[in-house]
């Protein structure tokens, strides 16, 4: 049970509240259960030496004792969620690599940029210019950070060994501090459900010791593929069952622009936008002559064309093979599971998807 | 004839729309199409539809409408556990290689209607059925405060429930889980016609769920009987009326969100897109506004059924009631200010995610105390174990395990590691098949007698009462497990060879649930069979301690002949202590509701408009839309709304009842 089996410090952290949590709370589950079953078998009917009051309804003593119980589990608990929340807040830079071992501060942690895609999970490695796909090496016992967004959808970015999920959203940077203790792979997914392909949007978690994972950061680094707007724009279409794929090199502030919606080429990024708007409605002159600026959107119902109404099949139906991932927002095409070929960016490295036997499942 | 012009009748609506490529879908449309054919011919043949337009489509009576708001809930529970049986059946199998028999797509859709059904179309017509079967009897009152409202809010639910249906056999059902967050329910990412049904059938069914709120809460307000104050009511009474508050300040946020929702879908607005500064997370929060208080909308109710039968089986007043009745409020009160525990893990910051969290786990202390008052009404009891109140210990054992991991969930850094898990998926099947189903089970065997006139088969009653306890056990231990195996909820296909035992455990829990469903369904074969030998002359079968018992069974339009008089908590218990006998005479008219076809031709003009705005025939939703205005206007032009029943005719009916044996 990898929850209760954990190999990073946060997911044990974790893990030991919950077991906390359920221990304190067992104190009075049980006896409430004991005494159902007490109560039902005294009191039936049959038993003829039972005491039966039928106007006992009424004991301030008894009263003050049932809301005095969880009253006070309730309190303990509190105490126990307003400090861990603090401490566990993904946000909060780490102080330690596990029991007894502190971070010295001004240790900067190892960044790591994670963009859900439809349906599969690039990681770029700014300090080191790599990126990959499905795949997220990890050096033991080193501080990360990860700065967390998506393109299209809500997911949810969860490797159970190393810490809790957290919430991959377009156009916003959610962060997570965490670490991994041990060496060894196992799975990460989406929590969220993201659509169709949202069952095989899954990576594999390397952690490796520092010098594999130098070794891994050099293999990745010999991979020719260059990650950049033009083949972004063809990965960030749908697709499934992706295997690992390594960029040797990454466009600078690629992170960024996906974080603002402009990656492809001419798109207007979000944080301009937000200034030409802030700049219209301060009655900026030079503002409000400009142009609005836009992205693609689709044509909504009432203003179709009748032509352009389009069918509403009952898409229980096998996915059409061959149909093109379109980019353009609303055709029914970017749902249908398009390149669920094995994508292969020109250049990239790609390796197998590892069998499922290696995965932290135990 | 042309394009141009096909589409503009049919909108989207093409053969492609229809299942034919699909052998289950296309199976289940022969069956279901046969047997609406056998039932629609076996009406006509016994000449019954006459029968049912003027007692039952129309009739504004709120047993009636109880009954088939309940008959409702039924059907759509065969709907919505089909489903489940489904994706079981597809998790069992789809390991490895073996892709299962579900194409990801129909899973998607499946677990989405599951959810969708299971909550707006079980849940809710089952709870509002069976308080509006039984409050007003307890109540001492003749009907409800607005009786037309009443039916007019049931057809409504019904359309819905008849819009999801036919998403099942034209075009498709949403693929976006059961709330479907944006952005991938806006249209740039759903484009087809799933969530357009989704929406409009919730809409429709919405609007009737906020009218029958605010109808029920009128009726506590105004109906009550004379000397029945607040604290003299029944508890389930108490809990029907904090579960209808929580209902109508809670639906219009739904309704609101849906609407935003439907704006951006229809007209290009950017409310909840990802573009021109839209915020999904906005729709996240105003439906989990919605969607926190709604569990209390369902489980109070049912709690308030399992203080009735305590109180009865064990011979005793509740113990507590008053604390009762204040835990009941401050849960209400509680059940607003949790919502954000839905997603702790967008990253609100600690001190936001404690202030939920807290909140969340205070719930735990009245819900705490409301176990304890059922335990010690027990204590010093006679309890007879008939079936409503085996229901209600399976319920105390099962409750409290769901308690206990909601609590756990309620801590933010442990529901990092458990949200959307199966962990999260087991929880939540804890508390509202442990808390809301088991509660409805018993109250539908508890007042089933007094609606119709005899009890359910006993013997098929306990072939439903194990099956669905020892098969909510079965199927969800494992699916905790797995929970804590790191599984994440809505997923159709495994790699982990280690997982399938669990699914495959889990699936045949769902095989013994499906025993205990088949079985109640017997229990009332076999109880219409049996009806002779299981007929309540009395009135009050079980012995029972509140109004409702005081009359006939299955009691008569008019309720009660002289309204009673109420002195103390449980009144008719103390009525029959007193030694209470019946008028025989002295009877008076009674002015009643007269029944109206206006609440069924409404909800078909909802209806129709409904499926036109899905499938894009703005010509019919133009048409229906205008229908719905002159109908509701010439409603209000129907002056013939009244009647009174001659006292004779009481005189006659109250002659005609056996005699109870009362304050023997």
């Amino acid at each position: 049970m990898v929850v209760l089996n954990p190999t990073g410090d946060i997911a044990l952290q974790q893990r030991n509240l919950i077991l906390f949590a359920t221990g304190i709370m067992l104190l009075i589950i049980v006896p409430v259960m004991v005494l159902t079953v007490l109560f039902a078998w005294r009191y039936r009917r049959g038993n003829p030496n039972k005491v039966y009051d039928p106007n006992f309804d009424h004991s301030t003593t008894l009263e003050l004792v049932i809301w005095a119980c969880p009253l006070l589990i309730i309190i303990a608990l509190s105490v126990v969620t307003w400090t861990s929340t603090h401490l566990l807040d993904p946000f909060r830079p780490l102080e330690r690599l596990s029991a007894g071992r502190p971070i010295a501060p001004n240790t900067k942690p190892l960044e790591v940029q994670v963009v859900a895609l439809d349906w599969k999970w690039l990681f770029i490695y700014p300090e080191q210019g790599i990126a990959t796909v499905n795949e997220l090496a990890l050096p033991v016992d080193v501080p990360v950070h990860f700065s967390i967004t998506s393109t299209s959808q809500f997911s949810t970015f969860y490797a159970p060994t190393m810490a809790g999920m957290i919430y991959a959203m377009p156009g916003m940077q959610s962060v997570l501090n965490a670490v991994l203790n041990q060496p060894g792979d196992s799975w990460g997914y989406s929590g969220n459900y993201t659509g169709r392909g949202h069952t095989e949007m899954r990576f594999k978690l390397r952690g490796m010791a520092p010098a594999d994972f130098a070794r891994w950061v050099a293999r990745v680094n010999a991979s020719k593929g260059t990650l950049a707007a033009a083949n972004y724009g063809a990965l960030e279409k749908p697709s499934i069952k992706v295997p690992a794929l390594y960029f040797g090199s990454v466009m600078p502030g690629l992170f960024d622009r996906v974080v603002n919606r402009c990656v492809a080429p001419g798109a207007p990024c979000t944080i301009d936008v937000m200034r030409r708007d802030m700049a219209r409605s301060r009655g900026d002159v030079a503002g409000r002559s400009a142009a609005p600026l836009h992205g693609t959107t689709p044509t909504p119902a009432l203003f179709k064309a009748p032509e352009d109404k389009g069918t509403g099949p009952n898409v229980t139906k096998p996915a059409k093979p061959g149909a093109p991932g379109e980019r353009k927002q609303g055709d029914p095409r970017n749902r249908d599971l398009s390149a669920t070929q094995p994508f292969l960016a020109p250049g990239a490295l790609r390796t197998a998807r590892s069998d499922p036997q290696a995965s932290g499942h135990s | 004839m042309s394009d141009h012009l096909l589409k503009s009748i049919f909108g989207r609506l093409t053969w492609e729309s229809f299942p034919l490529h699909e052998p289950i879908l296309l199976g289940t449309f022969i069956v279901v199409a046969a047997l609406g054919l056998a039932l629609f011919g076996a009406l006509t043949y016994f000449r019954l539809w006459g029968y049912l337009w003027t007692e039952w489509f129309t009739s504004v009576d709120h047993k009636r409408i109880g009954i088939m708001y309940v008959i409702l809930g039924i059907i759509m529970l065969l709907r919505g556990f089909s489903d489940a049986l489904m994706m079981r059946a597809q998790q069992a199998i789809a390991f490895g290689d073996n892709q299962g028999f579900l194409e990801a797509h129909h899973y998607d859709q499946i677990f989405t209607a599951h959810g969708t059904i299971m909550i707006f179309f079980v849940a809710i017509p089952l709870v509002v059925g069976l308080v509006n079967f039984v409050m007003p009897l307890q109540l001492g009152a003749r009907d409800v405060a607005f009786p037309f409202l009443n039916n007019l809010s049931f057809w409504l639910t019904a359309a819905g429930a008849v819009l999801v249906m036919i998403s099942l056999f034209v075009g498709e059902f949403a693929s976006t889980g059961w709330l479907s967050y944006a952005p991938l329910a806006g249209l740039a990412y759903s484009p087809e016609t799933g969530v357009d049904y989704y929406l409009w059938s919730l809409q429709i069914a919405g609007v009737g769920t906020t009218l029958s709120a605010i109808n029920m809460v009128a009726t506590v307000i105004k109906m009550r009987a004379p000397g029945m104050t607040m604290m003299k009511m029944p508890v389930f009474c108490w809990t029907a009326l904090c579960s209808n508050v929580l209902a109508i300040a809670i639906f219009p946020a739904l309704t609101a969100a849906f609407f935003l929702l439907m704006l951006d879908r229809y007209i290009g607005t950017h409310f909840f897109t990802n573009e021109l500064g839209g915020s999904p997370m906005m729709y996240w929060n105003m439906v989990w506004i919605w969607g926190h208080p709604e569990v209390y909308v369902l489980v109070l109710p049912a709690f308030g059924i399992y203080s009735e039968i305590t109180s009865t089986f064990t011979g005793k007043r509740l113990f507590g009631y008053t604390s009762m009745v204040y835990a009941t409020v401050v849960i209400t009160i509680l059940s607003y200010l949790v919502w954000l525990h839905h997603f702790f893990t967008m990253g609100a910051g600690p001190s936001v995610n404690s202030f939920f969290g807290i909140a969340t786990m205070v719930i735990a202390i009245p819900t705490g105390a409301k176990i304890f008052n059922w335990l010690f009404t027990m204590y010093r009891g006679d309890i007879r174990f008939e079936l409503p109140m085996m229901w209600v210990v399976a319920f105390m054992l099962t409750f409290v395990v769901g308690g206990m991991t909601g609590v756990l969930l309620a801590i933010p850094p442990a529901d990092f590691v458990l949200h959307n898990s199966l962990f999260l998926v087991a929880h939540f099947h804890n508390v509202i098949i442990g808390g809301v189903v088991f509660g409805l089970f018993a109250g539908m065997v508890y007042w089933f007698p007094k609606a119709f006139g005899f009890k359910l088969d006993e013997f098929w009653g306990k072939v439903a009462f194990w099956g669905w306890v020892i098969g909510y056990w079965v199927a969800w231990t494992p699916i905790y497990v797995v929970g804590l195996m790191g599984t994440t909820r809505r997923v159709n296909h495994f790699d982990d060879p280690t997982l399938q035992p669990y699914f495959i455990v889990a699936a045949i829990g769902a095989l013994i649930i499906l025993v205990g469903i088949l079985g109640f369904v017997m229990s009332i074969v076999m109880g219409f069979v049996k009806r002779d030998q299981l007929r309540d002359l009395t009135g009050d079968p079980w012995d029972g301690r509140t109004l409702e018992w005081s009359t006939t069974s299955p009691p008569p339009a008019y309720n009660f002949a002289f309204t009673p008089v109420i002195h103390d908590l449980d009144a008719w218990y103390d009525m029959k202590s007193r030694g209470y006998e019946r008028p025989a005479g002295g009877y008076r008219p009674i002015h009643m509701p007269r029944n109206t076809g206006a609440g069924i031709i409404l909800a078909g003009l909802a209806l129709s408009l409904g499926f036109g705005m899905v499938w894009y025939m703005w010509w019919l939703a133009a048409l229906s839309f205008a229908g719905l205005i002159v109908v509701a206007v010439a409603h209000t032009f129907n002056f013939a709304r009244d009647y009174f029943i001659p006292a004779d005719e009481v005189a006659l009916t109250e002659s005609k009842r056996h005699q109870p044996a009362v304050g023997a």
